[in-house]
């Protein structure tokens, strides 16, 4: 019978759900990397038994750990993540200009197709690929060499690369998104980008409008779409219909169009999930309660879906890696909270319960669906 | 043979339990113990020390004989009792909450 496996990132430690295609009984192991900030684990789409996670402190630095048993047992691979030439400057805080150092790796993405390739989005922004299973990185140097980037400056979270989507349909094509940089995409494989921001509305940087700038929350696709992309920006949430080349506003009738988290339905390319946070000081839900907000229109029209969670008292943040949707038939939505919760919902959303309500705060959920 | 104290999560990445006892080749310095501990437990490469330019990374201190020695210069020679293996050379994070 097939199965689903929740990847969870947490402050303390990685955590690696299962259950069958019922998704109602779990099973639950970790802490992996007891102790350690785990920003994100993630399977290879091309071996479900690939895992790779991010494993950092701000004392002892960024460490790769890789799995080839679906997270049974692991193997520490490489660390030197090394910019590319003289790394420059990026904005500080303050505008003043501040050289560019790495802190840890907030994202990995592995390949469509081939289990050893691997892309990290690290911060200070930059992209790293391993082509050999994460033992050596090496930087597509194009992206931070961008005319562009000494302008580019740190959104409250740093200056990550958080947000790495490849298009399925064409592989020398993808987008990153940086806070507080904004998209960009490459059409080369990586070699060149170029920002595509056009029509982001930010306050609080000079030029509203500007090509650059953009704190960009979180990007999602659906794999039959790959030119539409929808955005959950610090404020507002976006659409694409020309692989960036244009956004519109899709935020409707939400509560705030604040936020972190986006995502798509597996088999239904317009229906989206958000979860409207507060505000940008206020990182708790509205009224304090937990409402993931479904759109089957696009965006614009949206629905609380709030069966099983909790609508009373509830403060919580969902942090922008924290939601993820399975591709059973009836598909699973997962979201994690910094409260130590994972809510799963086996109907699209429709009903909801936790799988675990403990955990340390919830940095990250992916999941992959098992044959 | 000098004796070297790693920090929990440190142990747990080199797969050791208690001090790790290093041959250290000439004078014994940071700089020297590093490199030692560093090629014996590869995995330990980045988490005391920056990979390129070997700085001390910022939550890391240096201890040993009730000293810090954090800001000595990795070419100082450790005290005596380092050198003699009764006493271990302590690397240790950062007292800062978490």
């Amino acid at each position: 019978m097939s199965g689903v496996r929740v990847l969870v990132g947490t402050r303390k430690g990685a955590f690696v759900l299962t259950a069958d295609g019922k998704r109602d009984k779990w099973d639950v192991s970790g802490p992996h990397f007891a102790g350690w900030e785990v920003y994100h684990v993630a399977g290879s789409p091309a071996d479900p038994s690939r895992l790779y996670a991010s494993q950092s402190t701000g004392w002892f630095g960024q460490l790769i750990q890789r799995s080839d048993d679906g997270g049974k047992s692991w193997e520490q691979m490489g660390n030197a993540f090394e910019y590319e030439g003289v790394p420059g400057t990026h904005q500080w805080y303050d505008g003043t200009p501040h050289p560019w150092e790495f802190a840890r790796v907030w994202h990995l993405e592995p390949s469509l197709s081939d289990p050893d390739t691997v892309f990290a989005g690290v911060e200070d922004a930059a992209l790293f690929r391993s082509t050999d299973g994460g033992r050596e990185w090496s930087e597509l140097s194009g992206l931070r060499t961008h005319s562009s980037a000494p302008s580019w400056q740190p959104g409250a979270g740093g200056m990550c690369l958080h947000t790495i989507v490849l298009d399925p349909s064409d592989p020398n094509r993808m987008f990153i998104a940086i806070s507080a940089a904004g998209v960009f995409r490459t059409d080369d494989a990586g070699q060149t980008w170029r920002p595509v921001n056009r029509g982001l509305l930010s306050q609080g940087i000079p030029d509203p409008d500007s090509e650059v700038g953009h704190c960009v929350h979180r990007l999602a696709m659906h794999p039959s779409k790959p030119e539409v992309l929808f955005m959950q920006k610090h404020w507002d949430v976006m659409r694409t219909d020309d692989a960036g080349e244009s956004w519109h506003e899709i935020s409707g009738n939400l509560p705030t169009d604040f936020g972190f988290v986006i995502d798509v339905h597996p088999h239904e390319p317009e229906t989206i999930y958000v979860v409207p946070i507060e505000s940008d000081s206020e990182h708790y839900p509205p009224e304090g309660k937990l409402r993931v907000y479904r759109s089957r229109t696009g965006g614009n029209e949206w629905e609380p879906l709030t069966n099983g969670l909790p609508q009373a008292n509830c403060y919580v943040n969902v942090l922008r890696d924290a939601m993820a949707v399975d591709t059973l038939d009836s598909s699973g939505v997962y979201v994690g909270t910094t409260g130590g919760q994972v809510y799963a919902s086996p109907d699209a959303g429709d009903s909801w319960s936790p799988i675990v309500r403990d955990l340390p705060a919830v940095l990250s959920v992916e999941v992959q669906t098992l044959p | 043979m000098i004796r070297v104290a790693l920090p929990a999560h440190l142990r747990t990445i080199a797969k050791v339990d208690g001090e790790v006892t290093l041959d250290v080749k000439g004078e014994v310095t940071q700089r020297a113990v590093l490199d030692a501990l560093e090629e014996t437990y590869p995995m330990l490469c980045g988490t005391v020390r920056d990979r390129t330019t070997h700085r001390r990374r910022a939550f890391v201190r240096f201890f040993a004989c009730e000293q810090d020695l954090s800001h000595d210069e990795p070419d100082a020679p450790l005290p005596e009792p380092v050198t003699a293996g009764s006493e271990p050379f302590l690397i240790v994070g950062a007292m800062a909450g978490g």
